[in-house]
């Protein structure tokens, strides 16, 4: 694979098809954790770890799996993988575990994992199967700290709250003052939905006016045409 | 090459069904092995933490997480299934129990509580271990969510006496304890179940320091 093909993968995991605007997979994670922003890409870092690891152990056995048990064997590799990750990282990396810790164990639940492996890693060689896990690792992972911040600023009025877990001694950003009286629904799940909602619909606007403004400027004939992403 | 027939093909995916099973536990029992005695180490220097915070290390000098009593189901601390009893002793005498106690009826369900209470009955300290309530909202009990860093609201159980235990309810059910506006469910529980565990505390003293260490009572 050369590099334009990495980048191609790349740019499909961070935009053209990011996992958490485009395919809309993963939702439960998502709206669970995505209350501010430190939690947010607690697990955004938690899941590019497993995404990677995932992608290419199974693009590395893929040869070996029969095609008829291709799901039990993939979610058998995905719960090993994350339980020896979770044990590996609370005996060796116990600060880091308290943090991220609990967000481990939520990334067995996250369809995204064993959608890319199904969809990417069965099919193609463990280099471009664990770049294709890191960038849709990113992908996800930027849209949880933009959903995130969004919900933490309207809900609490706060940025980068709990950063001194990661940080000992960094404190967070107040920006509404001590008195804020938080805005309750941007905190609890709906607030979640109408923030992702949002965020879609941005995607959305600025592919239309990408498309747009191709059509009022067609492109040399020799460009190939930016199809839409569809939704998974 | 001939078509395989259904008994061969499951027999052969079977098989490799099989031996990926037994490959991927073999390499989680490994890590279990390998990582075990670390990880048992790194709960109990956090949970040395947890309970330095809720009772000064100088105020006892034994060694803590090896003198504790076990409890069976105790309604009175909420615990359905059972919990410890560490007991703090101060060259040999009995200087204060630490107690695991939950309460049931926080806003998003069970709120774990270790409620330290020394000898003379007074309250030497609570800490919120594991807590569901509304983030932002209910989650002031547990004081790294607390946005009031320099006194932080479940300090107000610190060093609170036995005298005045019966006034250890929230303002809205006539106590002392302040609350905040529109969060008063998570306040609540833990308030009452601080007050249950050192009522229960102060009746049982006298049993649980008695108990041989390791004991199930």
């Amino acid at each position: 694979m050369d590099t334009q093909a990495y980048r191609e993968i790349a740019w499909n995991g961070i935009w053209k098809q990011n996992c958490g605007i485009v395919q809309i997979l993963g939702l439960c994670p998502i709206l669970a954790i995505s209350t501010n922003i430190v939690n947010a890409v607690s697990l955004g870092l938690a899941t590019i770890l497993v995404m990677a690891m995932a992608n290419l152990v199974i693009a590395a056995l893929r040869n070996f799996i029969p095609y008829e048990i291709r799901i039990p064997v993939f979610i058998l590799i995905i719960a090993a993988l994350v339980t020896v990750v979770d044990l590996a990282f609370n005996a060796y990396l116990h600060e880091l575990y308290l943090v991220l810790g609990i967000f481990i164990p939520l990334i067995v639940t996250n369809c995204i994992v064993l959608a890319r492996v199904e969809a990417f890693a069965a099919k193609n060689e463990p280099g471009g199967s664990t770049v294709d896990g890191i960038a849709m690792g990113i992908g996800l992972t930027l849209v949880l700290a933009v959903l995130g911040a969004m919900r933490e600023v309207v809900g609490s009025g706060t940025l980068l709250s709990g950063i001194d877990m990661l940080i000992p001694g960094a404190q967070p950003i107040v920006l509404f003052g001590a008195d804020y009286p938080g805005f309750l629904i941007a905190i609890l799940p709906p607030g979640a939905f109408i923030a992702l909602g949002c965020l879609i619909a941005g995607r959305n606007w600025i592919e239309a006016r990408k498309q747009a403004r191709a059509r009022a400027n067609p492109p040399a004939p020799s460009a190939p045409a930016d199809a839409p992403a569809e939704p998974a | 090459m001939s078509e395989p027939t259904a008994l061969g093909l499951s027999a052969r995916t079977g098989g490799v069904m099989v031996a990926f099973t037994i490959v991927f536990t073999a390499l989680m029992a490994f890590t279990y092995g390998a990582t075990k005695d670390q990880i048992d180490a790194s709960a109990a220097e956090e949970k040395m933490k947890l309970i330095s915070e809720v009772l000064p290390p100088a105020s006892y000098d034994n060694l803590l997480l090896d003198d504790y009593a076990a409890l069976g189901p105790t309604r009175e601390l909420g615990l359905d299934n059972g919990g410890r009893v560490y007991r703090a002793r101060q060259a040999g005498q009995p200087a204060a129990l630490i107690l695991e106690t939950t309460a049931p009826d926080g806003y998003s369900g069970r709120i774990d509580l270790i409620v330290a209470v020394r000898a003379d009955g007074s309250v030497s300290g609570v800490r919120a271990v594991t807590q569901r309530e509304t983030p932002g909202l209910g989650d002031y009990i547990d004081p790294k969510k607390d946005k009031d860093k320099k006194a932080p609201w479940i300090t107000q159980f610190t060093g609170l006496e036995a005298a005045r235990l019966p006034q250890c309810k929230v303002k809205k059910d006539g106590g002392d304890i302040a609350y905040h506006t529109g969060a008063t469910i998570s306040a609540r529980a833990v308030t009452n179940a601080v007050a249950r565990a050192a009522r229960y505390a102060a009746d049982n003293q006298n049993r649980l320091f008695a108990a041989p260490s390791g004991s199930t009572l």
